[in-house]
């Protein structure tokens, strides 16, 4: 969309009382920023100091009694393994890495099918697919459950909830993959062509390798919305060995309900994979965030 | 000043295999070939239950999600009129979940988009803008969930361990059930999700503000126009588009919104903090309503399809957004 254009730089100002003035025609900007940002990391390092304490301080006082409480990890290792947030983090792994592969995969060829070959009704069938990308999950909970039951238990597998992630990926996932493609240079792609190439071949090892950008946002938004869903593993994983954090962290409010510090820890290891992948890969990270914008 | 290199002229050898206008069948069968695995995806998991859905919201049905008997509208206007739950007009101010995702598009909406607009501009003034934008856009990579348990631990009643009311203590008032209460609840979870989301307003209007050319401001500045009639009659109209991409976005935000509540509510107290999306999954999975349930569901897709007619005009005037 936008082309990053600096902002305005204006004349640095040359005196000490040409800055004060400055600084302070501006110091409602700044008190007003600093508020704002403290005021949005208070939730979240009230929550991380929170899941270091030990148990009797945080029942008995708040965690902004930081520097007079006990510090410690053993909150971490309770989540761990008595409330079984360790299986479940196996187990989110266990969902999303497939429900990311699987629409990544059926996407990029679908897109180039859409973006580099013809066939009689191309364009409709692509505008159909941009439709599909709002359909709520919500139209396809009851059939899908029941064709889970009925073949196989898929629900009871892992196999029903990648099903039902790679379909609801797919539309996004061939959007912009397709709206990619079609950017690549014709001249590289009839250049392979006349060399000989096979279609896939072309696909393989012209279009993919160009469009590593592309597939990265995806795959990174795909990862996100699969691993920080909930009402989806809700519906379609019915085996409690198989749940997956998000769920976990929900029974985990009924056990410790007001104890805090358990939940606290439960919740930063839930949050601990996509602030990761934040840090490391914010570019990407905000290329598919804009870009999965137009689903639902 | 770049001048473009003329295009190449390649003169264009004979294709191995001839084609003509559509292609030849070979090409046009390689071509579905690449299309058709994530077709037949599509149509298995996404079309065809979605068929089913519309089909179920006319039918009474039972556990086993088969057709028991159809009762053409019925299940709507059980709904719309005879489920206080979902929407009750009958005294003033009218309630139910619609009428929560009503509030919901009103107060998340509107904050969202004043509170990103105003960081968007506040930002672009100091050195320290990739900073404060951080800060502001990390919960849109955490889950509902985490959001949830987060905001509990703020909305805590007991002023030993919820952050509000240790203010609210500290300042001489009372502690507040904030998710106990019916006045209260709706707002409580709509700020910790207007928490969440506001990164993400903020980064697509700042992005755009970047792209208002300098020049223009610049001219405005020095015809000496003050800072607010630069934003109102310069900023404000050149940033209508990404203003409404955002709006959309949070749109569909509200009509699927569900995790949060479902972590932090259930829905209550008593029914108070449901959303249709919630009334979706309690009617279908617990009440043993399917019938009604695949109702809601087509609801909520009625509701989309402004959005899908928006997304594919929008792709048809090739204005792509990413």
């Amino acid at each position: 969309v936008a082309t990053r254009v600096e902002p305005a730089t204006l004349a640095e100002p040359r005196t000490i009382s040409e800055r004060l003035v400055r600084f302070l025609s501006r110091s409602p900007v700044h008190i007003a920023l600093i508020a704002i940002a403290a005021l949005w990391l208070v939730p979240t390092v009230g929550l991380l100091i929170t899941s270091f304490r030990d148990r009797s301080d945080a029942l008995s006082s708040g965690w902004w009694h930081v520097f007079s409480s006990h510090l410690t990890l053993s909150n971490y290792g309770e989540v761990i393994h008595e409330a079984g947030m360790g299986h479940a983090f196996l187990n989110s792994l266990y969902i999303t890495i497939p429900s990311t592969i699987l629409p990544l995969a059926l996407g990029a060829l679908a897109a180039y099918g859409f973006a580099w070959t013809r066939f009689p009704m191309r364009d409709t069938t692509f505008l159909i697919v941009v439709a599909l990308m709002v359909v709520p999950v919500q139209t396809a909970f009851v059939p899908l459950l029941k064709f889970f039951r009925e073949y196989g238990h898929l629900n009871q597998e892992f196999f029903g909830i990648w099903l039902a992630h790679t379909a609801f990926g797919l539309p996004l996932a061939i959007f912009l993959f397709r709206n990619f493609f079609i950017t690549l240079p014709k001249d590289l792609i009839e250049a392979a062509r006349m060399d000989g190439a096979s279609e896939f071949s072309v696909f393989r090892r012209v279009v993919l390798p160009l469009s590593v950008p592309a597939l990265a946002s995806f795959a990174i938004f795909q990862f996100l919305w699969v691993w920080n869903d909930l009402l989806m593993a809700l519906i379609f994983v019915s085996d409690p060995t198989k749940r997956p954090m998000t769920l976990q962290i929900n029974d985990m409010l009924g056990t410790y309900n007001q104890e805090f510090h358990i939940l606290a820890a439960g919740g930063f290891l839930l949050m601990v994979v996509p602030l990761a992948v934040f840090f490391a890969l914010q570019r990407y990270f905000v290329a598919g965030l804009l870009a999965g914008s137009v689903k639902s | 000043v770049s001048a473009q290199a003329p295009p190449l002229q390649v003169p264009q050898p004979r294709r191995r295999f001839g084609r003509s206008g559509e292609g030849s069948l070979k090409e046009r069968l390689e071509g579905i070939a690449f299309a058709l695995p994530a077709l037949i995806v599509l149509g298995l998991f996404v079309v065809y239950p979605a068929y089913y859905t519309v089909r179920l919201a006319f039918y009474n049905s039972d556990y086993l999600f088969d057709f028991t008997g159809w009762v053409g509208l019925d299940n709507f206007k059980d709904l719309l009129t005879n489920d206080p739950d979902f929407l009750d007009v009958s005294e003033f101010p009218p309630s139910g979940a619609m009428i929560n995702n009503l509030r919901w598009v009103i107060v998340y909406v509107s904050l969202c988009l004043i509170l990103g607009l105003a960081l968007a501009v506040l930002t672009i003034r100091v050195r320290y803008e990739s900073f404060v934008k951080s800060i502001i856009f990390v919960p849109m990579a955490i889950s509902a969930t985490a959001v949830a348990v987060i905001w509990l631990l703020v909305y805590s009643p007991d002023p030993n361990i919820g952050t509000v009311n240790a203010v609210i203590n500290g300042l001489g008032g009372n502690p507040v059930s904030w998710l106990g209460k019916e006045s209260t609840v709706n707002y409580a979870i709509i700020i910790a999700y207007v928490w969440a989301s506001t990164g993400f307003a903020m980064v697509v209007l700042s992005a755009a503000l970047k792209g208002i050319p300098t020049e223009i401001l610049e001219a405005a500045r020095v015809d000496g126009a003050g800072e607010w009639n630069i934003f109102r009659r310069i900023m404000l109209p050149m940033l209508s588009l990404p203003i409404s991409i955002v709006t959309v976005w949070l749109f569909i935000n509200v009509i699927k919104v569900f995790d949060i509540i479902y972590v932090m509510t259930k829905g209550g107290p008593g029914s108070s903090s449901r959303v249709i999306a919630y009334t979706m999954y309690s009617e279908t999975f617990v009440g043993g309503h399917p019938g009604r349930g695949a109702a809601v569901a087509v609801i909520m897709l009625i509701l989309m399809i402004p959005v899908m007619a928006v997304n594919v005009k929008r792709f048809r005037s090739e204005r792509v957004i990413t």
